[in-house]
């Protein structure tokens, strides 16, 4: 499980560019953070209030007042800057975030996700995340393929509540990357380890092949 | 007039019925020492304004665990299960707002604004109940501001008059909640007489605030 999650965040950190301010969400999206390439400086925006996130802290050095969006001790870049969640939420909104990186439930073919709640099961609450799906240029999930039990997450159409319609704009799992386009969803690389027909048979989505498909 | 206010003199100011809001993100920047005066005056059927109910254990969640809230408008319950049980029991109504929605709600009340226009949550369970507009291209709903009798605020440093200045991450909800209040309450880790902030450094003026927790 791991090593999938492991795989994902390293072939979504390949997504970032130098000087991009991006928000990573919380649990497999925060280990992007780990593969970012050295040659390029990526600003990570923490929505409960600054950008200049930067690891976690050495044991005894955590300080109560720096969080981030999960409550966990971290620490601050020299390039930080701390404020308020208003200001926090016009970065998001505003158009201002080059990229979000969040989880999902589901994802479909129109690019509608949904990663708040099971009705009757989980219902943690939004948080952040319709904002930063909403607000962010690019919104790229970061997913296992299918579910524990193997169920597909890759869907025809979400039947989960929303978190927003027609915001994703690329999907990466272990398996495969997926872009979102108006036609629907392009397959653009499938994983070494994998395949076409594996990639197809646990997808519900039908998928169109890119001319030009890569292997990562 | 001294915004400095005892501990007992809160009594009379703190009821039951209220609706509080309460700074804080997870247990960061939360106004601990004002919680424990709900708790000593034993207040009941509050209504909550927070980012989130906090984390099982710590001081924001005791509010839900000791019962005393009867209704809460929140963007996160996931990390405090009691208020998801409280909620499928029937006990608690939660309201469940888009962080970065709920923000800009409160600073809307306290910018004397009627409301805002978002983006966030069109075509998501949401927009349930609100008004839909269309402006040039693009869909928004209408949020209407949000007000409280009370609200509970953590600072780093006050000063006398109330200015006040947040440190870190801790920041967050507190500055912009202290705007939207009836009634402005503000516990400091460091209180210091008039004029000894250095003005350009005040984050919240002090016209905002009514009072300011004496120490010890």
């Amino acid at each position: 499980m791991s090593d999938r999650k492991e795989r994902i965040a390293k072939r979504v950190a390949q997504e970032m560019s130098d000087g991009d301010l991006v928000n990573l969400g919380i649990g497999l999206p925060t280990m992007v953070a780990n593969y970012i390439p050295e040659e390029i400086n990526v600003i990570l925006h923490s929505e409960n209030g600054f950008v200049g996130l930067g690891g976690t802290p050495e044991s005894g050095e955590e300080d109560r007042d720096i969080k981030n969006a999960g409550g966990q001790p971290v620490t601050y870049n020299k390039d930080a800057a701390f404020f308020d969640s208003a200001m926090s939420f016009a970065i998001i909104r505003g158009g201002h975030l080059d990229a979000t990186v969040l989880g999902a439930l589901q994802v479909d073919a129109e690019g509608n996700l949904a990663n708040w709640m099971i009705p009757g099961k989980l219902v943690p609450g939004m948080g952040g995340a319709m904002d930063l799906t909403v607000g962010a240029k690019e919104v790229i999930i970061a997913t296992t393929h299918t579910t524990k039990n193997g169920e597909a997450k890759i869907l025809k159409k979400c039947n989960l509540p929303l978190t927003a319609a027609k915001e994703v704009d690329l999907i990466i799992t272990e398996l495969a990357v997926i872009e979102v386009a108006e036609s629907g969803l392009i397959l653009k690389e499938v994983a070494e380890e994998s395949d076409l027909d594996e990639v197809m048979r646990k997808t519900e989505a039908s998928l169109k092949v890119a001319d030009d498909l890569k292997r990562f | 007039m001294s915004k400095l206010i005892k501990k007992v003199e809160l009594n009379d100011l703190l009821k039951d019925d209220q609706s509080l809001m309460i700074g804080g993100f997870l247990n960061c920047g939360t106004p601990k020492e004002l919680i424990s005066i709900i708790h000593a005056e034993d207040l009941k059927n509050l209504t909550l304004i927070a980012n989130d109910t906090g984390i099982l254990g710590d001081d924001m969640s005791s509010l839900i665990v000791e019962k005393r809230v009867k209704k809460v408008i929140t963007s996160h319950i996931g990390t405090n299960s009691e208020t998801g049980k409280q909620m499928n029991n029937q006990e608690i109504e939660v309201e469940l707002v888009p962080q970065g929605t709920l923000v800009e709600r409160i600073r809307a009340k306290g910018a004397g604004l009627g409301g805002v226009l978002t983006p966030t949550g069109v075509n998501t369970v949401v927009e349930k109940g609100k008004k839909k507009m269309q402006l040039k291209d693009k869909e928004y709903l209408l949020e209407e501001a949000l007000g409280a009798d009370i609200a509970l605020i953590k600072a780093w440093k006050s000063d006398t008059n109330g200015n006040l200045i947040f440190r870190y991450s801790a920041r967050n909800f507190n500055p912009i909640m202290a705007m939207a209040a009836d009634l402005v309450i503000v516990e400091a880790e460091e209180i210091v007489e008039k004029g000894e902030l250095d003005p350009n450094q005040v984050m919240t003026p002090g016209v905002f605030v009514d009072y300011i927790l004496e120490k010890g």
